[in-house]
């Protein structure tokens, strides 16, 4: 199915009379991978560049200083281009990717303009606004492509390898972690993932591929100055990107068609209309793309997709991953907290709580609301950082690691409200868990090497879903789940994940009376195989009937431990409860 | 460099600098409160005084059809009593536009309102229907706006350069006209103001609330929506007062604007996009560096104004953690 792309390359035949067409095919060409390195930045990683026409430029302009000033060759322009662009893509992503996600825009669009008035004013190095002419042509095994017809068929091969390459991306351990960086970036770092590493390779790709596409202009047209390299032609890629539907290749390719079409028509249109001379086709971009985020803010391709019929993607079959089952001697401490401290402000949120989980227990943390329980949580995986004291995971410890680090040591948690990513299948969602215990890169999953490994990452959270009994939704989007079912989908990450401490926070919260006796059901016998659990909640008869041992929290403070018959009699635990005056 | 260029170019710095600063306090006050990053600002200040030159010609300047056409859509969305603001206010806003051909003194107000009405409008009809947008949504729309409104601004006034009279004529000493006296007063006067309004009057505590918790602030009543045409309305107010007092300096054309809202922002990221007299304060170093880098490399001086971006964004990185919830 996905091969089908390549009946893209028929189109130059088809056209081969009528050689205006095949510019605009290959212009075509060119806006599609533009607004496809779009979609690997907005699409997926839900960031976004007002300066993908800069990074054609870099690719646009280097091979035009080689090759004309230098007389090297177009290849070696290319490999220029495409080290100038991912320079480029280094230092601006690298400046921001820690930041919120606007500080990332907002500077492409000032780098942009600087790029653009440095193109117009280095007059000795880039010729200034009149540009560079002559250009070599590409040579290709001995073929100068130097006819539309040629060109296009190159360029729209080069298209549909690239179509290949990001459907790989798209359906590969680094595509979930990206979607789910976007949905919400500590539930994915709570799996493994490096928000900040991450989102700096997104932003890598897709400054290389306008690179390239930017590389492709300059051979096609042989001729380079700024003006396709501004502000306005960035924007005229997003737009395309955005209108057609940025979340999914067809959407893309349907924009860059849709808008290479108009960009033509309206340039003719639009001076005769308003009598003057400019670039009108500005206020039409303008325009279209306001009137398409308040519409149809997804784009165009998810309102005809849904005419279409789907096609399911089956069931997966493969071996699952071989996880790290749980092992060690049972009461062993896997996870000591000592003198953990945190203020907001003047609020003392957690004040030097201390308690040890063992092996095969489920230890419950309660409290009443404000206690500080959610905060220790968070303490113990990183989410915040503590002020003082010390958590230590299986003898290391781990006080103040980010939580992609925490996990990868063994310790999964879930969230007090589903942190769930509700256009993921319920299976996709579970095999986020596996990010860590797979390894493909970037560089495997843009060619297709990472099949084996993310059929067997699926299988693993396939079985994970048998094991909470999710298995009959697994195709279902994560959004149709009941409260209860996310909860248990959430569990069944943590499975697939390998990590064999559970830090649950809250699972019974929304829960109906049987799914809570399934719940409790699910835990126990997790505990009996191994794992280690530690839950929150404010359900005293599921926790009282679940714990082996309790620790409760008062302002901060623990103020008890012990079995839950115990500390149903300690006065302190009563007062704080029933305000009981202490005795 | 002897002590007169010196001088010179610090005054040229703070002159620039008061008004990046106007524009950055804009811009933080409109993301506080409605998460819009309004980089059509820069469109906004130079209506203004585009408008003033036709207007004092005797001419309808076309951002009137503008604000008249975002009136009416203003209206359509709103319907039943809501569309009665903007029907009102477009009809007094065209009246207004005929007495005040060529009547210097109602042609100032005029535009004033002018763009103000252009500024609340504007967040009525293209993000207000936008809702809870992310952050980036309202973003990419802002941009497509800023390209719209400067294609229009060309469509309306030409790609010529205007120089509308100054207010005040002459020079106190050389190289500082009153005109630019009368941007520096303006800039202390219009900071003064929004200080007041903010501590003072419960409008503007209740605007500040609205920023900080828009749940919160909604909980206790405050509507979102008007919190975020008073945000619009005080951004573009500030814009087009210092559209029309910078343009007998620095000339005024559809393209200039952008520029302007840029520096505007590069001071705002300065201060994080969140602290005020970081803005302000990071407003008055981009003016100067810009005016010293245009005395020694003036081909390159808006290019290297972006340079300040880098030690600012690496610092706010080193502090940041990368996770956010």
């Amino acid at each position: 199915m996905r091969y089908l792309w390549f009946l893209l390359l028929l189109l130059p035949l088809l056209l081969s009379p009528f050689p205006y067409y095949l510019t605009l095919l290959n212009f075509f060409a060119l806006s599609a991978m533009v607004a496809l390195s779009l979609l690997v930045l907005t699409g997926l990683a839900g960031m976004t560049s007002f300066a993908q026409a800069a990074f054609m430029g870099m690719g646009a302009y280097a091979t035009a200083l080689l090759t004309v000033k230098a007389g090297f060759s177009p290849w070696l322009g290319l490999l220029a281009g495409l080290g100038l662009s991912l320079l480029l893509a280094l230092v601006l992503g690298g400046l921001t990717v820690r930041l919120k996600g606007h500080f990332l825009p907002l500077s492409t669009i000032a780098w942009q303009v600087a790029l653009y008035i440095l193109a117009g004013n280095l007059v000795g190095l880039t010729g200034g606004h009149t540009g560079m002419t002559d250009l070599p042509p590409l040579v290709l095994l001995g073929l100068p492509l130097d006819t539309g017809f040629r060109y296009a068929l190159f360029s729209l091969l080069l298209l549909a390898f690239l179509i290949l390459a990001l459907d790989n991306l798209r359906h590969s351990r680094l595509g979930r972690a990206l979607l789910a960086l976007r949905g919400d970036a500590l539930a994915a770092a709570s799996f493994g993932v490096d928000p900040a590493r991450l989102r700096l390779q997104a932003f890598l790709l897709s400054g290389a591929i306008a690179g390239l596409a930017g590389f492709l202009y300059a051979h096609f047209l042989r001729f380079v100055n700024p003006t396709p390299f501004s502000l306005e032609a960035s924007i005229k890629y997003l737009v395309m990107a955005v209108a057609g539907g940025v979340g999914s290749i067809p959407g893309v390719l349907l924009g860059a068609a849709f808008f290479t079409g108009l960009e033509d028509w309206l340039k003719d249109l639009l001076p005769l209309l308003l009598g003057r001379q400019g670039n009108y086709e500005t206020i039409g971009y303008g325009l279209i793309l306001a009137l398409i985020l308040i519409l149809a803010p997804r784009g165009l391709w998810p309102l005809l997709e849904r005419r279409l019929p789907r096609r399911e993607r089956g069931l997966p079959r493969a071996e699952p991953l071989p996880l790290q089952a749980p092992a060690g001697p049972r009461g062993e401490v896997v996870l000591a907290v000592e003198g953990l401290r945190k203020a907001f402000g003047g609020l003392l949120a957690v004040a030097g709580v201390s308690f040890a989980l063992r092996r095969g227990e489920i230890l419950a943390l309660i409290g009443p609301n404000g206690a500080g329980k959610t905060t220790t949580f968070n303490l113990i995986t990183g989410a915040i950082s503590p002020d003082g004291g010390r958590v230590v995971l299986l003898g290391r410890e781990i006080t103040g690691l980010p939580p992609h680090r925490v996990h990868a040591l063994g310790l999964g948690r879930t969230f007090q409200h589903p942190h769930l990513f509700p256009e993921l299948s319920v299976l996709e969602n579970a095999a986020l868990g596996t990010h860590l215990g797979t390894r493909a890169g970037f560089f495997q999953v843009l060619l297709g090497l990472h099949r084996k490994e993310e059929a067997r990452a699926l299988a693993t959270a396939y079985r994970a879903l048998k094991r909470v009994g999710l298995e009959g939704l697994a195709l279902e989007r994560a959004e149709r789940l009941s409260v209860g079912q996310q909860r248990l989908l959430e569990i069944a990450r943590l499975l697939a994940s390998g990590a064999t401490v559970l830090l649950l926070d809250e699972p019974a919260a929304g829960l109906r009376a049987g799914e809570k006796r399934e719940l409790a059901h699910l835990l126990r016998s997790l505990a009996r195989e191994g794992y280690t659990v530690l839950i929150v909640d404010h359900d005293m008869d599921l926790i009282m009937g679940l714990a082996d041992r309790v620790v409760v929290m008062n302002y901060g403070e623990k103020i008890a431990e012990g079995t839950p018959k115990e500390v149903q009699k300690d006065p302190l635990v009563r007062a704080a409860y029933l305000g009981e005056e202490a005795a | 460099m002897d002590a007169t260029i010196l001088g010179f170019l610090l005054l040229d710095g703070l002159q620039n600098g008061v008004v990046y600063g106007l524009l950055a306090l804009s811009l933080v006050l409109v993301f506080a409160v409605t998460r819009v990053i309004l980089v059509p600002i820069g469109e906004l200040l130079m209506f203004a005084p585009l408008s003033l030159v036709w207007l004092l010609e005797g001419k309808l300047p076309g951002t009137l059809w503008l604000a008249l056409a975002l009136g009416l859509a203003w209206a359509l969305l709103s319907r039943g009593r809501g569309a009665l603001l903007p029907l009102l206010g477009t009809a007094g806003l065209g009246l207004l536009f005929l007495l005040a051909r060529g009547v210097p003194p109602l042609a100032y107000p005029a535009v004033v309102l002018l763009v103000v009405y252009l500024g609340v409008a504007t967040y009525r009809v293209f993000f207000q229907p936008m809702r809870e947008a992310t952050v980036l949504a309202f973003l990419i729309m802002a941009v497509g706006l800023h390209v719209a409104y400067m294609g229009l601004g060309l469509v309306f006034f030409g790609p010529e350069q205007f120089r509308p009279e100054p207010l005040l004529r002459g020079e106190v000493v050389v190289g500082l006209s009153w005109q630019g006296v009368l941007v520096l007063l303006f800039a202390l006067l219009a900071v003064l103001g929004l200080y007041l309004f903010f501590r003072l009057s419960l409008f503007g505590k209740a605007l500040l609330a609205a920023a900080e918790n828009r749940l919160g602030a909604r909980l206790s009543g405050i509507p979102p929506e008007e919190a975020g045409m008073v945000a619009f309305g005080i951004a573009s107010l500030l814009a087009g007062l210092s559209g029309l007092l910078l343009a007998p300096l620095i000339n005024a054309a559809y393209f200039m604007g952008f520029m302007l809202g840029l520096k505007g922002f590069v001071a705002a990221i300065l201060g994080g996009l969140s602290s005020y007299p970081m803005a302000l304060l990071g407003a008055l170093l981009v003016g100067f560096f810009e005016s010293f880098t245009s005395f020694y490399a003036s081909a390159y001086k808006e290019a290297l104004v972006f340079l300040l971006l880098v030690p600012a964004l690496f610092y706010q990185s080193l502090r940041a953690r990368a996770v956010e919830e």
